[in-house]
């Protein structure tokens, strides 16, 4: 389990598949979301199998979560900020259908 | 001295490792001497496509070569799959080329007329309207500027680089040894064997094939065989995986059997640094987009650059050195295409050590006196 190393930066609220999540500012939301215990983000789109945060970097693609409605989302490279809504991705994203012609 | 192999593939790409692994497989005895990790490999870079459409319009033996390898390539690909342990990707469904606007729409009309009949017998190109097009794709969200698209039947792609593994994993199992990290400096024509010599020591065969991609002219002309040759620059990039959007591939767009879409592909002359540049990626990025404008939401997980190895008229070079029998050459762009019939038809050949006269017409004697470079 991840231990937070610092107590430093105001704390705020998101959600995390309708849960409250504690986060920090400065937290990025896969920081956040480690540090409340939550690992796995995401499913992959052929095997469906879990993964969570790895890298922590931006390099593994790992972290992908849907983050206020848009699929794909390197959670490691996103700050959070208080009220956002982050959802598990299941399997492969989904696109706004908006822009079909 | 050690061994004499009955046959030496010089370069390890697309190209060398389909010939190594079509004589391998009939039982010669094979080494595949291949370059350094840092040398021009188009066959790690390529975009991927098994492909006929419009190819070989000024030149009838490339078109029929193409439209035998594509006919081959059903068999071939299980054979690679079987060797590489996983399936390759291969998609027979038919391929797209796009129009963007009436007058791109007007322009492939007439081409495609022109194009009636290249391979007599084969399949024929055909010409879509936009209503055509989302008849045969219902569910591909195209976007409003699409025209229409030209369609060849059996057209198809791969992953090119499970069918690089497929090759090299099938020339090992059939008793082949590939030697990588090792640039062939000289090939000397000795007493009964060609004596070839790279940096970490020396091999000797009874015949050598020269298939080393971009590094072919400067070998090929020691044994004889003059072939001009360019680097042609393409940058590709690729999507995270995606919803099912694109049931066949397109010149330049296609979506993999994971659901990556890859974006292509830039022809760039008088290259030397296989860096990606944010201009072109974006003027791909734009086209794609525009073609399928949900794209737009997709974001790029990786982008590349690769140098193709291209003759003076674009259309492949084969040929076997008249001054020392046993001596062949073979250099081609679209060699992902042509694997099939490199690892069948020509390995062949050059087992029996003559060239067949379907392939008379790609002998690089083609380009004697010629000093342009035309892109084909
Ligand atoms: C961006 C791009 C997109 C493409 N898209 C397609 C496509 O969709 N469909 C298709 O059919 N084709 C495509 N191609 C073309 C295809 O990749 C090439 O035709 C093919 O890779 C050529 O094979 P090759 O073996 O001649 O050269 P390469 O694949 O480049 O391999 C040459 C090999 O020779 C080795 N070598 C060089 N010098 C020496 C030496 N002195 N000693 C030992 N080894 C040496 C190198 O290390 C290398 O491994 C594309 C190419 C590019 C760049
Ligand atoms: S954790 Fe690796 S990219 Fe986010």
């Amino acid at each position: 389990m991840f231990k937070r190393t610092e107590a430093a930066g105001t704390p705020f609220a998101f959600t995390f598949d309708g849960q409250e999540v504690a986060a920090r500012e400065g937290d990025s939301i896969a920081g956040a979301l480690l540090a409340a215990g939550i690992v796995i983000t995401r499913t992959t789109p052929v095997g469906q199998a879990p993964r969570g945060p790895f890298c922590m970097m931006g390099a593994c693609f790992d972290c992908l979560a849907e983050v206020d409605g848009i699929g794909g989302v390197q959670t490691c490279l996103v700050p959070a900020r208080p009220g956002m809504v982050v959802q598990r991705q299941i399997g492969v994203r989904d696109l706004d259908e908006a822009d079909a012609a | 001295m050690s061994e004499i192999f009955d046959v030496a593939v010089i370069g390890g790409g697309m190209v060398g490792s389909a010939i190594a692994y079509g004589c391998a497989i009939r039982g010669a005895r094979t080494v595949l001497l291949d370059g350094a990790d840092g040398s021009l490999r188009a066959a790690r870079g390529n975009f991927g496509l098994v492909w006929s459409q419009g190819k070989g319009a000024r030149m009838p033996a490339y078109a029929a070569w193409t439209r035998a390898s594509l006919d081959r390539w059903t068999a071939f690909s299980e054979a690679m799959g079987s060797a590489a342990g996983q399936e390759i990707g291969y998609r027979r469904t038919g391929g797209l080329d796009f129009c963007l606007g009436d007058e791109d729409f007007q322009e492939r009309t007439e081409e495609v007329r022109r194009l009636h009949n290249l391979v007599a017998g084969g399949p024929e190109i055909q010409m879509l309207d936009r209503a055509e097009l989302r008849a045969l794709l219902p569910n591909t969200p195209f976007g409003p500027n699409v025209t229409g698209a030209s369609l060849m039947p059996d057209d198809g792609h791969a992953n090119p680089l499970l069918l690089l593994r497929g090759l090299h994993a099938g020339l090992h199992r059939a008793g082949a040894e590939h030697r990588p990290g090792i640039a062939v400096d000289s090939i000397v024509a000795t007493d009964g064997a060609f004596l070839i010599t790279g940096p970490t020591g020396q091999t000797r065969a009874h015949r050598v094939v020269v298939a080393s991609g971009l590094g072919t002219p400067r070998l090929a002309a020691q044994i004889g065989i003059e072939i001009p040759m360019r680097a042609v620059k393409g940058q590709n990039m690729v999507t995270e995986r995606l919803p099912p959007l694109l049931p066949m591939p397109a010149s330049a767009l296609r979506q993999t059997a994971e659901g990556v879409i890859q974006i292509g592909v830039t022809s760039e002359e008088g290259e030397t640094r296989t860096a990606t540049s944010v201009n072109h990626l974006a003027r791909m990025a734009t086209r794609a987009v525009e073609v399928l404008p949900v794209l737009k939401q997709a974001r790029i997980v990786r982008a590349w650059a690769a140098m193709r190895p291209m003759t003076p008229d674009g259309y492949p070079a084969y040929a076997q050195s008249a001054l020392y029998p046993g001596a062949f050459a073979a250099v081609c762009h679209s060699g992902v295409t042509l694997s099939a019939i490199h690892a069948s038809v020509l390995a062949e050949a050059i087992l029996a050590g003559a060239l067949p006269a379907e392939m008379a017409d790609m002998h690089p004697a083609r380009f004697e006196g010629r000093t342009d470079v035309q892109a084909h």
